[in-house]
């Protein structure tokens, strides 16, 4: 039961009262509120609302970094004109997002901490080799770790946020010339969809050869998954029929998922096989 | 006694003050404490949009939103819509087009049907049929009766643009 309900306005203040321990975080509540009414999870004795923290909103770069706030709703994400022009993949994700009510309230911290192995914006951002930046309050100031985010997920609803933590905000590096990437997601339906399998591949395609290769799956590992050992297969590699065919079989090989109600696993299997073909032929066609 | 909290925000254009507690959902406190109904409580999960509202310029799911996070905003509902004098544009196409069957998702339909509109005016890209059927996505009709929906909502945006 709740005894104690707080509203901080920054981040320095929340990092002070998580430090206290058996805190539950709102933001948007769009994932909280279905999961506490269904039993999945309980709230702890403290509410902390962090919406108000207004130092956690908005999208900006410098020195060639961007950084997105964790408070930045998806919709935000969908609308950035900057995003659209330099990083278009992680708007096509923000639109896939389930429903414009929905994208209105979500928010980027809540979709990542959520560790959903199907969570939309994770692949897009993995992609980037984004980083997530953890506050929390030691020896009484705020102290800041930076983990990849290829290293937050540690399985289904599962990160390696500790207790008292706060991810305050996503960083990445404005990519490399040439960069392209792409988004794809499938379910029965386009709105509200939480997917079956979805695919982000990125790459540098330079004189035929393909360099920086970086894909990552969602819905067919205990978490969000970058497979690695098919960008290796990838890398420095020309783009052909026959090495096209390799990558599918790699991506098969490194795919674990499971049969659940939205798709069997042999089904996710195949639908990873057809993904990244049809995502390097985008990036070929680029 | 359990925890209440007492916040303070706009509501349909009027100040007011209520005490809630902390985990009550944004319609439930519309629906319990000001008697607000036309948004309804339905999935609960954020699938369905019957009780969707307007906070600061943004619509939601109210079954997803936290009450206490109302606090200092501005909340619209569908009952904030029109006025005693009539219907406000929307309302109306949706009545003239006969876009209602049961008519229970009608309120949350309309309020995202208005923010679509809002959202795109003044854009050059011209809203089409398919812009309207997007934005109104997260919306469900169990009665399925979307094509007199979508007839209404594109009256609106053609009334609009030639006024």
């Amino acid at each position: 039961m709740i005894e104690n309900y707080s509203v901080p306005s920054s981040v320095a203040e929340a990092a002070q009262l998580l430090q206290q321990g058996d805190a539950t975080i709102v933001a948007g509540g769009t994932d909280l509120t279905p999961q506490t009414e269904a039993g999945a999870r309980t709230f702890a004795s403290h509410l902390v609302n962090i919406q108000r923290i207004e130092e956690m909103r908005g999208i900006s770069t410098s020195d060639g970094r961007f950084r997105i706030g964790g408070l930045t709703t998806v919709t935000e994400i969908l609308e950035s004109k900057i995003l659209a022009e330099e990083i278009p993949v992680l708007v096509e994700a923000a639109d896939h997002f389930a429903s414009p009510q929905i994208r209105n309230a979500a928010t980027l911290a809540g979709n990542l901490c959520n560790a959903s192995p199907a969570g939309d914006m994770c692949i897009p951002l993995l992609l980037l080799d984004a980083e997530v930046e953890l506050a929390s309050w030691v020896d009484g100031s705020v102290a800041i770790r930076s983990v990849p985010l290829a290293e937050f997920f540690t399985g289904p609803g599962k990160t390696v946020l500790q207790a008292g933590e706060l991810l305050v905000a996503v960083e990445f590096r404005q990519p490399a010339k040439g960069f392209t990437a792409s988004f794809q997601k499938s379910g029965p339906r386009p709105a509200l969809e939480i997917s079956t399998v979805s695919m982000g591949l990125a790459a540098v395609l330079q004189d035929g050869l393909l360099t920086g290769v970086r894909i990552a799956i969602g819905a067919v590992a205990p978490t969000p998954l970058r497979a690695t050992a098919t960008e290796s297969t990838l890398e420095g590699r020309a783009l052909d029929e026959n090495m096209i065919s390799s990558a599918v079989q790699s991506v098969q090989q490194e795919v674990s998922p499971i049969d659940d109600v939205r798709a069997s696993a042999w089904y996710r299997k195949h639908l990873t096989g057809v993904y990244i073909r049809r995502a390097l032929s985008h990036v070929a066609g680029n | 006694m359990s925890l209440e909290i007492e916040i303070g925000f706009t509501l349909n254009g009027r100040p007011v003050k209520v005490r809630v507690p902390p985990t009550m959902t944004a319609v439930s406190m519309l629906r319990e404490k000001f008697d607000l109904t036309g948004g309804k409580l339905a999935c609960g999960e954020g699938e369905c949009g019957a009780c969707t509202v307007k906070i600061d310029n943004r619509t939601i799911n109210s079954c997803l939103m936290f009450a206490v996070d109302c606090d200092g905003r501005e909340v619209q509902t569908i009952e904030g819509l029109g006025s005693v004098k009539g219907l406000e544009i929307m309302q109306q196409a949706f009545v003239e087009h006969g876009a209602i069957q049961c008519g229970y998702c009608m309120p949350g339909m309309i309020m995202q049907a208005r923010y679509v509109v809002d959202q795109n005016a003044g854009n050059e890209h011209k809203v089409t049929r398919d812009d309207i059927a997007r934005g109104l996505e997260g919306n469900v009709c169990r009665c399925s009766g979307y094509t007199k929906v979508v007839d209404a909502v594109a009256a609106v945006v053609l009334e609009e643009a030639s006024t």
